[in-house]
């Protein structure tokens, strides 16, 4: 089964499943038995799966990251949580749909919610600009995250964006002021805040609601400081060096893990989160889970300093 | 005899007019376009005389009008970038970090220390936009994570000028967390009930307005300052639209809320050290 908007490298195995399908109708319809060789192609799928997936470069994690089929924070809010009810605006311009918020059950526990939102087709884009988020979606994450602390709920933040929105509005409005404060308000809340990557982490938009006492990662999720279409024009001045660029950046969950920014990756079904989304939920939901039980563990006066005491040792100098 | 004769003139090169002018004793300023004779503009702290354009200033030499007279004392000079990524654009950084030290005569983008202010003593950061672009990577982030953390520790106010393009792409996701590491000391800062004053000045942009620049208790712009997240060529390809002249410079982000005021550099020194003796 196809895929819509599948990617280059998946063609092969999407061939060979096309093939499946067929032989399946044939077996059907025919009444002949093709058993055998379907599973010898199912056998060939699956081995071809595991090693492309497991040899995607930088850029090939950057498509994957960004295709239109893989579940988006909206997915995940349907599939892991129950009774969410969204609330919305900043109380002080206007609602900003690029970022969704509000209050689910998971399993026992009572949570907030607050991640990007991305549309899956044009019209839905339109409406969500994309995932990227105005000075009023940050300002409608930091009440919220008040209202948590206030009640003392934990927080789920799920990062999935291009990057804030660089427009007039934006600016006038302080696009600037909007993310370090957020990031002010993240960093002291004294509740557990748990942070899940789960497609494009872009620059400052992402890191606004990112800062947690656990950082967890989807497989072929990607976090960047700028993204390489964007550095490609700037370091390179030559948009063509995109793929360069993101080699160069080192925005795969493993280099991150290496780096020591992200703490845990979450591995996806062989195939990635979009082949089988039901199952990418469940993974995510268990490592949510096990972070929501750690993090009981440590006195709610202690989760500032516990946040703080990670960011304190990110950066590598000589001294 | 003639009673009307046609003038004669002597015709005057331009090649021979300029000639006259020596070498280094003129610049052209950056946004009038006018010549400015060169001591006057250094008389008048590089500031352009005719449309009072704020000229970038060196770290150095913002210490040097900054802070009372021989009180400076730098802190963590030794701390220098590496090249931990092995980032290769159109050069290895390995390379740039040499060539920017060697030009700028800074291990990196930021001089921290203390020292006094109209008598009142400051943790002081100077970031530098000669040392690539002021571009925030792991020195500068833990630079001034140490400075804040020692002026909540002193119990005394802070002042920050940035000066920055952003966050540095060469150092990549580690840079985008320094924003994250100085708000979260700034934080801390705050709560103890210590002042902050952000002093922007030409051009602050990217991860450092995302980050400490933005929330100072007061924040200062010089005039005529470029100030935003999103860069104006940025803006432009995405709303494919010209923006206006003004649009974010200081007074346009002083009309808009985002400041509380802006101030001609040589009144600089003077208002920080009113908000120091009011706050301190």
């Amino acid at each position: 089964m196809a895929i819509v908007g599948s990617l280059d490298f998946e063609k092969p195995i999407e061939e060979i499943e096309d093939k499946i399908a067929e032989l399946s109708k044939l077996t059907q319809e025919r009444e002949i038995d093709f058993s055998q060789e379907i599973k010898k192609l199912e056998v060939k799928a699956q081995e071809m799966k595991k090693e492309v997936f497991s040899n995607l470069t930088p850029w090939q994690k950057v498509l994957m990251a960004r295709h239109t089929g893989r579940p988006s924070t909206m997915d995940y809010i349907r599939m892991i949580f129950k009774d969410f009810i969204e609330l919305c605006g900043d109380r002080l311009f206007k609602e900003d749909k690029a970022i969704v918020g509000g209050i689910a059950e998971l399993d026992d526990y009572k949570v907030f919610i607050i991640g990007h939102r991305k549309g899956k087709d044009t019209k839905s884009n339109l409406e969500y600009n994309f995932g990227m988020p105005h000075p009023e979606g940050y300002r409608k994450a930091i009440r919220l995250a008040n209202l948590a602390e206030k009640f003392s709920k934990p927080i789920i933040t799920f990062i999935d964006t291009p990057g804030a929105y660089p427009g007039v509005g934006a600016e006038e409005r302080g696009q600037g002021e909007a993310i370090a404060r957020t990031l002010q308000v993240f960093s002291k809340i004294q509740v557990p805040i748990i942070v899940v990557i789960i497609g494009e982490g872009g620059s400052g938009g992402a890191l606004a609601i990112g800062i947690g006492n656990r950082i967890l990662m989807l497989e072929h999720a990607v976090y960047s400081v700028i993204s390489p279409e964007g550095c490609a024009a700037i370091l390179w001045n030559d948009p063509s060096k995109t793929i360069e660029a993101a080699k160069n950046l080192s925005l795969t969950a493993n280099d991150l893990v290496r780096l020591k920014v992200i703490d845990e990756i979450i591995k996806e079904p062989v195939g990635g989160a979009h082949r089988s989304p039901e199952e990418a939920s469940c993974l995510v939901k268990d490592s949510i889970i096990s972070c929501l039980k750690e993090l009981q563990e440590i006195p709610i006066s202690e989760l500032a300093l516990e946040r703080y005491q990670k960011l304190r040792k990110i950066g590598k100098y000589l001294e | 005899m003639v009673w009307f004769r046609k003038p004669k003139y002597t015709i005057v090169t331009p090649q021979a007019k300029r000639a006259k002018i020596p070498d280094g004793l003129w610049i052209r300023c950056n946004d009038c376009g006018e010549l400015i004779f060169k001591k006057e503009w250094e008389n008048n702290l590089k500031v352009c005389p005719k449309c009072n354009y704020h000229f970038q200033l060196r770290a150095k030499e913002r210490l040097e009008i900054t802070v009372d007279e021989g009180t400076f004392e730098e802190d963590n000079k030794s701390l220098a970038p590496i090249d931990f990524l092995k980032f290769i654009d159109k050069k290895p950084y390995k390379e740039r970090i040499i060539e920017n030290q060697e030009k700028a005569q800074l291990n990196d983008a930021v001089i921290t220390g203390c020292g006094y202010i109209e008598k009142i003593k400051t943790a002081i950061a100077v970031l530098d936009f000669n040392f690539m672009g002021g571009s925030m990577g792991s020195v500068m982030g833990e630079k001034i994570t140490r400075l804040i953390e020692k002026a909540t520790d002193l119990k005394i106010p802070l002042l920050i000028v940035s000066s920055s393009g952003g966050a540095r792409m060469q150092e990549g996701i580690i840079s985008l967390f320094q924003m994250s590491k100085t708000v979260a000391a700034l934080e801390l800062h705050n709560k103890a009930k210590l002042l902050f004053i952000s002093l922007l000045t030409h051009p602050t942009t990217g991860g450092v307005t995302a980050s400490f620049a933005s929330i100072g208790d007061i924040i200062i712009a010089e005039a005529k300052t470029l100030i935003g997240f999103a860069g104006p060529r940025v803006i432009e390809q995405t709303i494919k639209e010209k923006l206006p002249y003004k649009f974010q410079q200081s007074e346009f982000l002083l009309e808009h809320g985002l400041i509380d005021m802006v101030v001609n550099r040589k009144n600089v020194k003077n208002v920080l050290g009113r908000f120091l003796h009011f706050f301190c």
